[in-house]
């Protein structure tokens, strides 16, 4: 079996990905055990597009059902806010890839330094959503005529959106659709950054080598789909008909 | 095959700890097999309380033996549970997790930890849906069609969504967890045409599991959000569609009936070799059919839809398609068949299971072409026609595997026999029982009997007493192998490496098996079934 | 993931800057008017960033097959949804032919 480094006393901790003996009991080698992981974050990712998948396709059915009301609800969206957190999570992307690659040629100090700034820039993207959300959440609070509230139901106040009639309750489902998908993707954020700590946490206590950085690895595919999903949901839910 | 053994060996996975941390805690896939089989043996007995419930009060026609609300909730209560809860999981979790280390010659699954996890994810989904079920119970049905489930019902329609929902990402676990294991823990020697077909099943079984299952999670929680923050999804009020639901729904719940059906059919292809003492006729046919199943089955959903009002183009391509599916399974069912000729066949209870199988799964199958012709169905739709069709599959095929499965591995499991003759008087009850419950509702609904009603037309009656008095014998059908099989645990004679004298890895370790499995991880050379040579003798470190 | 290829950091780096200027023409496109093609012009622009995420963020270009497949497989059987459930709402105005 591979000593690593200094670790000299390979203790067996049986399942534990631990600081002395990564390798695992069931697996006959690091590299199975490497490849088998990998998979396994891969196949975890595949369920994952089936699940958004499901939210893509009701997007797909109202949007050619209820074209103009998504318009209006798309056209109410602030398309600046929706690039500039695009902006900020393709580089959280960049600073997730560095941090991978630190790990890869062994620079822990970087390896934790990269990952806090993916946490930062992850943060903010969450802090600017929590503020788009707020936005539209708060006028629905309170007695009087919630005015711009966009939350759907009973308070929801179609008139910001010029709708008349019946598209003013499919105006409904856009939002619920822009609520449901946007706020599925923010909980697969606030999931990620405390794990993202985590894993920082170990890099910064030298649990990690060039030969041994998988978990660094599969944080990096989750972030990066959850990077993907964004980059489908910002001209889909921002940039409708804005001709 | 081996000697008669007096005792059993002297270190086994079951003795590895006493206590309830070394349970509960445990991450040996075979503990965790038997964890998830105590689980689903109970739920599967709350499940026939409720089909007790329901056929109990189909005996009188005019519905007086409890409210319709009551009724609702029994039959709702009754497909969720059994379902979700016990035959989603039940060949893959228990026996899946407990064999196909053992068959591809692993120490473990490649994830033990999030095998554990599987099992607690789900106990917590099954608690949060009997908390709902018990406090104030579930009127929908298990379809949870909208918008009644959405803004009519005024039952704990979020409690049991979400913990349908959760109950999911156990299943969902499971499918990764097989996939992962079988591409990189095979045995030196085990190449993808030398596996079981067991494992071929299961891997079939595990994509579905992974691709299917994510869908209604995020339908089902849809379902939860309109209930809890009134989106408008799926309510017409609102410009929602009912039938947007629907296709979502079932685009995971038709396939969710391959998982249910594949593992039990690669059961079967396991038995009926080794009860033939013949090689399996066919094996990459049926290899293969387990992936055509799997892959077609995603493209048939919307045959439950037919007339929900759908547009009738779609509903033609998706009965073509629902005519093509038939082809892999007829094709499991011709090599089964073709295995046994000219083969030497054994009585065991096990084999009795696979005929049981073979016969009552093609009475199933076949009419399920009848449902699937978009004319036939607009007349048997929504009657007790469909009910005994997927009965017949459910019942008489997935479950009647799972009983050939317990009995054939059994004394892998527990290193002891059960009492022989037992196993074949309940298979007989079983068999005539089922036959009893469920025969006559083809009848019924033929002549036009509606399902989900809590009452009926009087000229109904004579067919429903017969089936209530076949559930009857079903239900103390089952209640022998519970009985026999738990007494055989304490008192069954010890059983050898391999009784059946089998073929495949499993039955060359002791058993019990080691909690490691192996001493020394197997190198395989020879192709699977190969019943011309003797059986190996068990690798011994 | 290979441990034995280490990726260049430039390579993130130029699909860092290749990614944000899809992004700026991701809003340009947007405001351009492509009659029918709209959606297409959108998603492909769309397509094009995930497929660099996928490729080189997260390795799949230096992964072994079986990760493509794994890949395929998810977007496969979205795509399978995604068609079948079109096939009945787009198909809903279309005038039934009378048997015979």
């Amino acid at each position: 079996m591979a000593e690593l480094g200094a670790q000299a006393h390979g203790t067996h901790h049986p399942g534990s990905a631990g600081a002395r003996n990564p390798l695992q009991h069931h697996f006959t080698s690091l590299e199975q055990q490497r490849e088998a992981s990998s998979l396994g974050m891969w196949v975890f990712i595949a369920q994952e597009v089936l699940f958004f998948g499901g939210l893509f396709a009701a997007y797909t059915v109202y949007r050619s059902t209820y074209p103009e009301a998504f318009a209006a609800g798309s056209h109410h969206l602030s398309w600046k806010v929706g690039f500039f957190n695009t902006l900020v999570l393709i580089a959280s992307s960049l600073t997730m890839a560095m941090g991978v690659y630190s790990a890869a040629i062994g620079k822990k100090q970087r390896v934790v330094a990269f990952i806090l700034a993916t946490i930062l820039l992850g943060s903010v993207f969450l802090g600017v959503k929590y503020f788009e959300y707020g936005e539209k959440i708060r006028p629905c609070f309170g007695d009087g005529p919630h005015t711009g509230c966009l939350v759907p139901g009973a308070r929801f106040d179609a008139s910001a959106l010029h709708l008349e009639g019946p598209a003013a309750g499919h105006a409904q489902i856009f939002f619920s659709l822009y609520f449901a998908m946007t706020g599925l993707h923010a909980l697969h954020m606030i999931i990620g950054v405390p794990i993202l700590l985590l894993i920082a946490y170990w890099a910064w206590r030298g649990r990690y080598s060039p030969e041994y950085h998988t978990p660094v690895e599969l944080v990096g595919l989750y972030w990066h789909f959850v990077d993907i999903v964004w980059i489908f949901l910002f001209p889909l839910l921002y940039l409708i008909g804005s001709h | 095959m081996t000697s008669e053994p007096r005792s059993l060996p002297a270190e086994h996975y079951l003795k590895a700890g006493w206590d309830l941390k070394s349970w509960l805690l445990t991450t040996d896939h075979k503990r965790i097999g038997l964890l998830y089989l105590v689980s689903i043996t109970l739920m599967f007995a709350i499940g026939s309380l409720y089909a007790g419930i329901v056929r109990w009060n189909l005996l009188v026609p005019d519905g007086s033996q409890m409210s319709a609300e009551a009724y609702n909730k029994a039959f709702t209560g009754h497909g969720v549970v059994m379902v979700f809860f016990f035959l989603i999981p039940s060949i893959p979790a228990t026996l899946g997790n407990f064999l196909i280390p053992l068959m591809i010659g692993a120490k473990d699954l490649a994830f033990p930890r999030i095998n554990l996890l599987s099992w607690y994810i789900y106990v917590i989904g099954a608690a949060l849906t009997m908390w709902a079920l018990v406090s104030g119970g579930l009127e929908t049905g298990w379809t949870f069609y909208t918008p009644y489930s959405t803004v009519f019902a005024e039952s704990n329609v979020e409690v049991a969504a979400i913990g349908i929902f959760v109950a999911g990402f156990s299943s969902i676990l499971t499918g990764l967890n097989f996939i992962v294991t079988i591409h990189k823990m095979r045995a030196p020697g085990l190449t993808w045409f030398r596996l079981p077909l067991f494992v071929w099943a299961h891997y079939a079984t595990s994509i579905i599991q992974v691709l299917g299952t994510p869908v209604v999670a995020i339908t089902i929680l849809l379902v939860a959000l309109e209930r809890i923050f009134h989106f408008g999804f799926f309510d017409p009020n609102r410009g929602g569609d009912p039938i947007l639901f629907q296709h979502l729904f079932w685009f995971y719940s038709h396939p969710a009936v391959y998982i249910m059906i594949l593992p039990s059919m690669g059961v079967i292809s396991e038995i009926v070799t080794c009860f033939s003492r013949k090689r399996i006729f066919g094996y990459s046919f049926i290899a293969m059919s387990s992936l055509a199943i799997a892959a077609i089955g995603f493209l048939v959903w919307a045959h439950h839809m037919y007339v929900t009002g759908m547009a009738v183009y779609s509903a033609m391509v998706f009965s073509a398609l629902t005519y093509l599916v038939a082809v892999p399974s007829a094709i499991k069912t011709f090599n089964w068949t073709a295995t046994l000729f000219r083969g030497s066949v054994q009585w065991d209870t096990p084999m009795i299971y696979v005929f049981c199988f073979i016969g009552l799964f093609l009475i199933g199958g076949l009419t399920g072409l009848f449902l699937g012709n978009l004319g036939v169905d607009v007349h048997l739709t929504d009657t007790y026609f469909v009910v005994a069709h997927f009965h017949y599959i459910m019942v008489g095929g997935a479950i009647m595997g799972y009983l050939g499965a317990l009995h054939f591995w059994w004394p892998k499991i527990t290193g002891r026999k059960y009492v022989e003759s037992w196993g074949k008087v309940s298979s007989l009850l079983v068999f005539v029982g089922f036959n009893l419950t469920f025969f006559p509702q083809f009848v019924l609904g033929y002549l036009g009997m509606p399902r989900r009603y809590h009452a009926y037309p009087e000229e109904f009656q004579i067919l429903n007493v017969l089936s209530t008095a076949g559930a009857t014998i079903l239900g103390f059908g089952y209640m022998f192998p519970f009985s026999y099989l738990t007494h055989s645990i304490f008192r069954g004679e010890p059983a050898g490496d391999n009784p059946w004298g089998a073929k495949g890895l499993e039955w060359t370790t002791q058993s019990p098996p080691l909690t490691h499995n192996f001493d020394v991880i197997p190198v395989v050379t020879e192709e699977p079934y190969d019943y011309a040579s003797p059986p190996k003798e068990a690798v011994r470190g | 993931m290979s441990t034995h290829h280490v990726v260049s950091w430039k390579v993130y780096v130029a699909v860092f800057l290749a990614l944000a200027a899809l992004t700026v023409i991701t809003v340009q496109v947007a405001g351009h008017d492509f009659g029918p093609l709209n959606l297409v012009v959108a998603l492909g622009v769309a397509i094009t960033k995930a497929t660099l995420v996928v490729l080189y963020f997260m390795h799949a270009r230096y992964s072994p097959r079986l990760t493509g497949i794994v890949i395929a497989s998810s977007l496969a059987f979205f795509a399978i949804l995604l068609f079948l459930l079109l096939t009945d709402y787009l198909s809903r105005p279309w005038p039934l032919v009378a048997a015979g």
